[in-house]
């Protein structure tokens, strides 16, 4: 027997689609205009003329962007951050929640207290700032990179701690103590049970620390003074702020040139984004995993 | 005799007292390379998160100014910065951060929280899987762009008239042709006009997180089992009563938990995004986060006073605590669930 639709099933069907295509054109419309601003003519941008696709496509504006050398260097500092301190953050979350999900440890209940009480009182901006200066100024003594301190000082999240530690603590202790049984050491015990079976969570916490340090921006920014050492996101910002202000120095367009300095900004925007839109369709779902996940435990 | 009963007893218990501590010594001595594994954990923690505490005692010492010298040495100031902060000739300034905080969240709250939830509604309908997953996909995308191009984005996009160009940002341009906002504004830039700032902060806060926020949601949509609608239908509930008495109620402990998290992260308004959106008005839009960057001359240089913007902060993050803190009582009150 077909299932006989009631109108207004029908009617909320069509609200449905309707609603979730013009929300989903709304996320996407930034980006697509991003593409199109970048890719468009002098003269189509100083009019006003792109709405949606590009019009009298140049690429000029994009091998302006390549020509610029410290935009590839800012570029790789990003990726030195985001690849050092993504390993350095897991590794370092990995060893801690696993003391943390060791039921009967002693101070096990105090030291879980330790990490999760920094999600409730942040120490202000003001000591934090002074703070990571006399890190910068410890760390100058043995390299002159300040993204070091990117890496090991900024950026660890007490929420991924507890999510791992979570996960950790749902591993079957009958496996445990199989494992253990068999003559199972400690590191054995977590790199041969815990980390397999929670597979799923370390991806997921992988993730959020590499996105987190891909996206930093605000620590670097007063605390790195290096051009040489900035992360990609100061760069970009400068350089927008230095065009829209119409400063000495701001970028311009050569002369005769067939894009406008905003061109130029929007294809920044858009090859500093393509990573992200590259990898996305595969890690979406991991994302998905830890938001249901979401540090609830019983 | 009652006092030789009394020192039998604590003798008794004075042993209990060292069994329990020697037994947790050995337990503590024999799982030693489990406190190792903790070590350096505890030290970015203890470094970075905990030093920094010690640091706002100087919200109430006098300012030192440029001068270098440490905390510990400081002359104190009892409440004088607080009294200055809050009653001082510039009280003026903090009020504005301090309505600014609250205002902010509260309509972010009030017109971002259901978006989400009938989100989650309309892709239960879309019973294709790869067209919902892709309807989803493109709604969680704004979510992992960093602040920075979000915010240069959304700056481009609503940006004033330059010199030689014919028209503002293409939004800008837009909104005045349907008549939204006056031409004269849009040319002008309307991220500089302060009673547009909260509207574009809470619409594009809505662009950057409902399509993520809607995950848990639907996950609590799915969870509704087949067979209550099933049963409604021979019934001969349509479907507006199938949402009213079905899917809404199947929902409501999410959101009622999502909602009571929200409150909780009522002071926790994001500050990249305002500093990354403020204009040269920023004394109107400021909220206390950027209100201390700036006071404490971390932001956009110049030195003003750090003890006064400490003690902004400390009053800022104890709100925030209690707030969380809070909110987190409630919900395990309501679920018998601890959040963390």
């Amino acid at each position: 027997m077909l299932k006989r639709l009631d109108s207004s099933e029908i009617v909320f069907k069509i609200i449905a689609y309707f609603f979730l295509t013009v929300f989903a054109l709304f996320c996407l419309y930034p980006f697509v205009y991003s593409l199109s601003a970048s890719l468009s003519g002098a003269d189509a941008m100083e009019r006003g003329k792109v709405i949606l696709w590009p019009l009298q496509v140049q690429f000029e504006a994009f091998s302006a962007v390549f020509a610029e050398r410290m935009f590839w260097v800012n570029y790789a500092n990003t990726l030195f951050v985001t690849f050092y301190g993504t390993i350095f953050s897991v590794i370092t979350t990995i060893m801690g929640a696993y003391t943390l999900s060791k039921r009967g440890l002693p101070f096990r209940t105090f030291l879980s207290f330790f990490i999760v009480f920094t999600m409730w009182f942040v120490a202000g901006f003001v000591p934090q700032y002074l703070n990571y200066l006399a890190t910068k100024n410890f760390f100058n003594l043995f390299t002159n990179d300040n993204k070091w301190v990117v890496v090991v000082a900024m950026g660890m999240a007490a929420f991924n701690v507890v999510l791992l530690r979570n996960a950790f603590e749902n591993v079957p202790k009958e496996i445990e103590e199989a494992a253990i049984v068999d003559g199972a050491t400690e590191s054995q015990l977590l790199r041969k049970v815990y980390l397999p079976m929670s597979k799923a969570t370390i991806a997921t916490i992988t993730l959020f620390y590499a996105i987190s340090r891909w996206n930093g921006y605000f620590w670097a920014s007063v605390i790195v003074d290096n051009a040489n050492q900035m992360p990609l996101q100061v760069f970009i910002r400068n350089r927008l702020s230095e065009i829209l202000n119409g400063g000495e120095g701001a970028f311009k367009p050569p002369l005769g040139a067939n894009y406008t300095a905003m061109s130029f900004v929007y294809a920044m925007v858009v090859v500093a984004i393509v990573p992200i839109i590259v990898v996305y369709p595969y890690i979406q779902k991991y994302f998905a995993k830890g938001v249901n996940m979401g540090g609830v435990k019983e | 005799m009652d006092s030789i009963m009394s020192i039998e007893l604590e003798k008794l218990l004075d042993e209990n007292e060292r069994n329990y501590w020697k037994v947790t010594g050995k337990k503590m001595l024999k799982h030693w390379r489990l406190y190792l594994l903790f070590l350096p954990l505890f030290l970015t923690f203890l470094l970075w998160r905990y030093f920094p505490i010690y640091g706002l005692l100087n919200a109430f010492q006098v300012d030192v100014g440029a001068e270098n010298i440490p905390v510990s040495q400081r002359a104190f100031a009892g409440l004088y910065n607080f009294r200055l902060l809050m009653f001082g000739s510039n009280s003026a300034d903090f009020w504005v951060a301090f309505r600014n905080t609250f205002v902010l969240s509260f309509y972010g709250l009030l017109f971002g929280f259901p978006v989400p939830i009938i989100l989650a509604l309309f892709f239960n309908e879309v019973k294709n899987d790869v067209v919902r997953s892709g309807f989803q996909v493109l709604t969680y995308l704004p979510r992992f762009i960093s602040m920075v191009i979000i915010t240069s984005i959304l700056t481009l996009l609503l940006q004033s008239k330059t010199p030689g160009t014919d028209t503002p940002g293409v939004v800008a341009n837009f909104l005045a042709n349907i008549g939204i906002i006056s031409r004269e504004n849009a040319e002008a830039g309307i991220l500089g006009i302060t009673r547009y700032f909260r509207p574009i902060f809470i619409i594009s806060g809505i662009w950057e997180n409902a399509g993520y926020a809607s995950i848990v949601f639907f996950a609590a949509v799915v969870m509704i089992p087949k067979s209550r609608y099933e049963a409604a239908t021979i019934d001969g509930a349509n479907k507006w009563a199938q949402i009213r008495y079905i899917v809404l109620p199947g929902m409501a402990s999410t959101i009622m938990i999502m909602l009571v998290l929200r409150i909780g992260e009522l002071l926790n308004v994001g500050f990249e995004k305002v500093l990354l959106l403020q204009q040269a008005n920023y004394a109107e839009t400021n909220i206390i986060s950027t209100f201390v960057l700036r006071m404490a001359g971390i932001y956009g240089g110049g030195r003003g006073n750090q003890a006064l913007a400490s003690a902004a902060d400390l009053i800022a993050a104890l709100l925030s605590m209690v707030l969380v803190l809070g909110s987190n009582f409630v919900v395990k009150r309501i679920t018998k669930v601890s959040v963390y």
